[in-house]
């Protein structure tokens, strides 16, 4: 169908943006700004369902007034090129439901559909032509980044989760001290430092909670820690590290030290949020039903993961439960409470992909780009899902070994920076020999110079090593100034003869090192004179 | 002569010790910059002890001459120090080694003129050799200087120039100077094949001054921190073999400070290039055209206007501003401070990170700043910030290649390969200040400009930075 960039009589490609009828369900695809850039910079024209932004935040009238047309729900359905949308479309044969009965034929559809899960969905579409691209499969590529909606979704419902513990929960986050008495802060474990884990921490920090987390991938600790948070490790020398940044399954030995972990970590923590899951698997069971009986009555639990069978067994998707006094939150819309941030995000996401891939000017289903390969699961009708396999994952880049040690190695004491090898000890002893040759034939005189030359070299060794690197440049000109001491020859020969030829030497030698004394200490006050300290 | 009533038998010596005592904590004053002022009085004070103790040994006469010589070098001297831009010091200290080096030869060629007392045999076969070390490391820094001289102000090429059989031509300008001091020995009073041990010395002095100026000739523009802290070195080393030669330990005792101190940052550059100095005097490095890298860049550079850059500065929390050769090109570092200073007063923590190699003379990014008033516990070393910039809004790269590529630290091919370089590419985003699209000085293809947090601001530095300022200005005014 739309290979190129027209339909429909010459006119520009027609998005369509339904209300979303999933229940809960608040958020739309598209928000008076993202229409704005899809009319002006891509050159799309756009159909809003009537009402779609409305619990949003976003009423038809600001639609109308970014150049969407507002029409209803069958309209958009039929005369959208390119629908785009929040969830995926319902379909439920034995209820009589299927959101997607008046799509016209060839319609391409952008919306998460979890291909993995919902084959039945997918062959439904395909039987009618449709071109589908599932928004949750854009892979985890940096480029792919700003178009990806399941880190902004993620984002998104790791900042709600906190939210609604703090909602659930019977005290401060942040410690107080206050003439009725103190209150110490609430403790908060993180289970799953991904992009939901990540931005949990956050909240819960800025809410000014002592937060800890756990993940079994090592590489995620520093993020933990720029975040504000304690990083939980299992004794194991096991990385958790799967693909595209995902976590794998970990072996019976690790999972037990985490359970023995967590069993502690219970009878600390006020508050706890498990995000862990593994793309197309249930979600693993994280906390145990005694973890959840050893809680304080009054503690929260919120499972990120309920509506995939959830990281605790006890919570129920989609309810708000109370377990022996223990705060069972199971909510599986959290993005959908934030209605209007979540749907500017994904609309954002979702601009930034129909950009990529080529605006309506341009418009171009090209399997050769990742991304675009990526999120292809129908091809009027045609099955392209699963994606052939690219090469290996992204994998997290190790520092390179070689890298680091020579940089530190500059610093302290400089002669000890590499072991003498067989080479350096030979030249040592050619060395000692020829001393003591060049003693046996050398005037008395000389081997007192030697001696004070060697321990100046040393001291000159130790003392230079001690210099501050940022005056390194004022060492340079001091160094400048002081071997003026040259003068001192110079006036010893130009002393003795004033006259002759040598005496001559000696008084040039005399100016020329005078340059370098004045001008070496002159120049070193002037630098040394410019650095201070700030306020 | 000067004292004749006092014993100065004893008193030189000590005069001589205290003034090499002042230069020592002259030069440990520099471990701080609380103490470095005070640092280097106590090197004035010393070369006045020396100076005067000098003037009083019975030998010297002639006070008219040497005082009149002392006031006129030192009327060039303050001039030259008070006139130089602060972006010209490594051409200032580059010519200073070079009167060094031309000093330590004049005071050669004058000892063998004049040794000063009698000697036997022995001694003057010793003293030959002393001066012969002292012209031919005089002269070779001499020169040397003079190139690197030429090459920093850009009246000779920076490219490497390589001819073919350098090293065998180093080495035989090497075995000639030996052979010459042999001759200068065998020649004594007299002379030895056709030529007097003054004409020996003579022709010594030019094979030492041709050698200076090859081996500075094959060194590259990039490498010029090292050459001109190789030659700083050098001139320390000259000045004590003429203490071998006159019998005087404070020139000894002042050259080996001097050596020590040039040859330690000479290994400190050579660290932060991740090379041997073996490599730099003689691997003809910088001018090797960069062998196009196996690895394709990707992606392509992004550039970013002056209305987005200026909302970017003054969202940033945390800013690092990276300096390099071409901020001191195009004298942008009081714009910077100006910069750094609004983005602060909006509350922003600006800081500066400063790899070793940065600019062309050792810790010359720091004098330049300090200069343009940046305080200097603002100043970073490379490895006090490494680590933070993962948690840094904004990088600024400010006429910086090389410094900043992390091709150093993945790609094993690189010609860079394994140089300690700062890790702007961790920041949430980084904007290059650059003139054009070229390659760094060691002509090697950097792939930070090509990354997906990178934005390029093409123009020149101080241009560039003035534009920004006057946005950031207005918009914070407004």
């Amino acid at each position: 169908m739309t290979e190129s960039g027209e339909a429909q009589g010459g006119q520009p490609l027609c998005i369509g943006v339904p209300k979303e009828l999933t229940a809960g369900e608040r958020r739309v695809a598209a928000t008076p700004e993202s229409v704005k850039r899809l009319i002006g910079k891509l050159g799309f024209r756009v159909l809003v369902e009537a009402g779609a932004g409305d619990e949003a935040g976003f009423p038809d009238r600001l639609f109308a007034e970014a150049g969407a047309t507002i029409v209803g729900r069958a309209a958009v359905w039929s005369d959208a090129d390119l629908l785009i949308k929040v969830n995926a479309p319902l379909l439920d044969p034995a209820a009589g439901v299927d959101e997607a009965a008046g799509a016209r034929p060839g319609l391409t559809l952008l919306s998460p559909i979890q291909p993995a899960q919902n084959s039945a969905l997918v062959n439904h579409l395909a039987a009618k032509g449709m071109t589908v691209l599932a928004l949750d499969c854009v892979p985890r590529i940096t480029r792919a980044q700003k178009s990806d909606v399941l880190s902004s979704m993620a984002n998104i419902a790791g900042y709600r989760a906190v939210i609604e513990a703090a909602h659930r929960f019977g005290g401060f986050f942040g410690g107080q001290m206050t003439a009725a008495g103190k209150t110490p802060p609430a403790k908060v474990l993180v289970i799953g430092a991904g992009v939901a884990g990540l931005a949990a921490i956050g909240a819960a920090r800025s809410l000014g909670a002592v937060v800890r987390a756990f993940d079994v991938r090592p590489s995620v600790r520093d993020q933990i820690k720029s975040m504000g948070a304690e990083f939980l490790t299992v004794e194991l020398e096991e990385s958790g590290e799967g693909a595209g940044g995902y976590a794998k399954t970990m072996s019976p030995e690790f999972i037990a030290a985490e359970m023995a972990l967590f069993r502690a970590q219970a009878k600390e923590v006020d508050i706890v949020i498990t995000t862990a899951l593994i793309p197309g698997q249930p979600a693993p069971e994280l906390w145990t039903e005694d973890m959840v009986r050893s809680m304080r009555p009054g503690s929260v639990v919120v499972d990120l993961a309920a509506a995939q069978g959830g990281n605790c067994k006890l919570t129920v998707p989609g309810e708000n439960i109370n377990w022996n006094g223990v705060h069972l939150i199971g909510y599986t819309d959290l993005t959908s409470r934030l209605p209007t941030v979540a749907s500017r995000f994904f609309a954002n996401n979702i601009v930034n992909l129909l950009e990529d891939m080529g605006g309506a000017a341009g418009w171009k289903i090209d399997l050769e780009d990742e991304v675009v390969r990526g999120c292809v699961v129908l091809q009027a009708g045609a099955l392209l899902w699963p994606p052939p396999k690219r090469a290996a994952p992204p994998a997290p880049p190790a520092p390179p070994p070689s890298a680091a040690p020579p940089a530190k190695a500059g610093h302290g004491h400089g002669a000890s920076a590499s072991p003498p090898s067989r080479w350096s000890s030979v030249a040592a002893l050619v060395a000692a020999a020829a001393a003591l040759g060049l003693a046996s034939v050398a005037p008395p005189g000389f081997v007192q110079h030697f001696t004070v030359f060697m321990l100046s070299c040393i001291v000159g060794w130790q003392v230079i090593w001690s210099v501050n690197h940022a005056l390194h440049t004022p060492l340079m000109s001091v160094t400048n100034a002081i071997s003026g001491i040259i003068l001192v020859g110079g006036v010893l020969q130009a002393g003795a003869e004033p006259t002759s030829l040598a005496g001559v030497l000696g008084a040039v030698a005399i100016l020329i090192s005078s340059v370098n004394i004045v001008g070496g200490f002159l120049v070193t006050h002037r630098m040394l004179q410019m650095f201070r300290k700030g306020a | 002569m000067l004292f004749a009533a006092i014993d100065l038998g004893n008193m030189q010596p000590m005069a001589y010790l205290l003034a090499g005592l002042l230069f020592v904590f002259a030069l440990g004053g520099l471990a701080s910059q609380e103490s470095a002022r005070r640092g280097n009085l106590y090197g004035v004070l010393g070369m006045a002890l020396a100076f005067l103790a000098t003037l009083a040994d019975p030998r010297v006469n002639a006070l008219p001459v040497i005082l009149g010589a002392v006031a006129v070098g030192g009327a060039v001297g303050a001039v030259l120090a008070k006139r130089v831009e602060m972006t010209s010091m490594p051409e200032l200290t580059a010519a200073l080694h070079s009167f060094v080096g031309l000093a330590a030869v004049l005071v050669g060629l004058s000892s063998y003129l004049n040794p000063g007392r009698a000697m036997n045999n022995v001694e003057h076969v010793v003293h030959a050799v002393e001066i012969t070390i002292d012209v031919a490391i005089g002269a070779l820094t001499f020169t040397g200087s003079v190139v690197a001289w030429g090459k920093l102000q850009g009246r000779i090429s920076g490219r490497a120039l390589l001819l073919p059989g350098r090293h065998l031509l180093n080495l035989s300008l090497l075995a000639m100077i030996i052979g010459g001091g042999a001759l200068v020995c065998f020649a004594g009073e007299g002379a030895a094949l056709g030529l007097s041990g003054f004409g020996w010395l003579l022709v010594i002095v030019g094979v030492a001054a041709v050698l200076g100026v090859h081996l500075v000739m094959a060194i590259g523009g990039a490498d010029m921190p090292v050459v001109v802290s190789l030659l700083n070195s050098y001139s320390g080393w000259t000045a004590a073999a003429a203490g071998f030669m006159l019998e005087n330990d404070l020139l000894i005792v002042t050259g080996a400070l001097v050596g020590s101190s040039g040859a330690i940052l000479s290994i400190i550059m050579c660290r932060a290039m991740n090379r041997s100095i073996l490599n730099v005097v003689f691997g003809g490095f910088g001018a090797t055209p960069a062998a196009a890298s196996a690895v394709e860049q990707q992606g392509q550079q992004v550039e970013i206007g002056t209305e987005e850059l200026c909302e970017v500065c003054l969202d940033a929390r945390e800013v690092i501003v990276v300096p390099g050769y071409g901020m001191a090109v195009a004298q942008a570092q009081r714009v910077v401070d100006e910069l750094c200073r609004t983005l602060q007063a909006r509350g922003a923590r600006v800081r500066f990170a400063i790899h070793p190699v940065a600019g062309r003379l050792p810790g010359h990014m720091n004098v330049l700043l300090a200069e343009a008033g940046v305080p200097y516990d603002v100043v970073m070393e490379m490895d006090e910030i490494n680590e933070d910039f993962p948690e840094t809004d904004l990088v600024l790269v400010i006429g910086a290649n090389d410094i900043v590529n992390p091709s150093a630290q993945t790609d094993p091919a690189s010609p860079i390969a394994g140089m300690p370089v700062l890790e702007a590419w961790k920041a949430r985003l980084t904007v290059v200040l650059k003139r054009g699209k070229g390659a760094g000085y060691a002509g090697v293809e950097n792939p930070l400009f090509f990354l997906d947090n990178t934005r390029m601001y093409y123009g020149d530095a101080r241009k560039s930075m003035e534009k920004l300022v006057l946005a950031v200005k207005s918009a914070s005014a407004g």
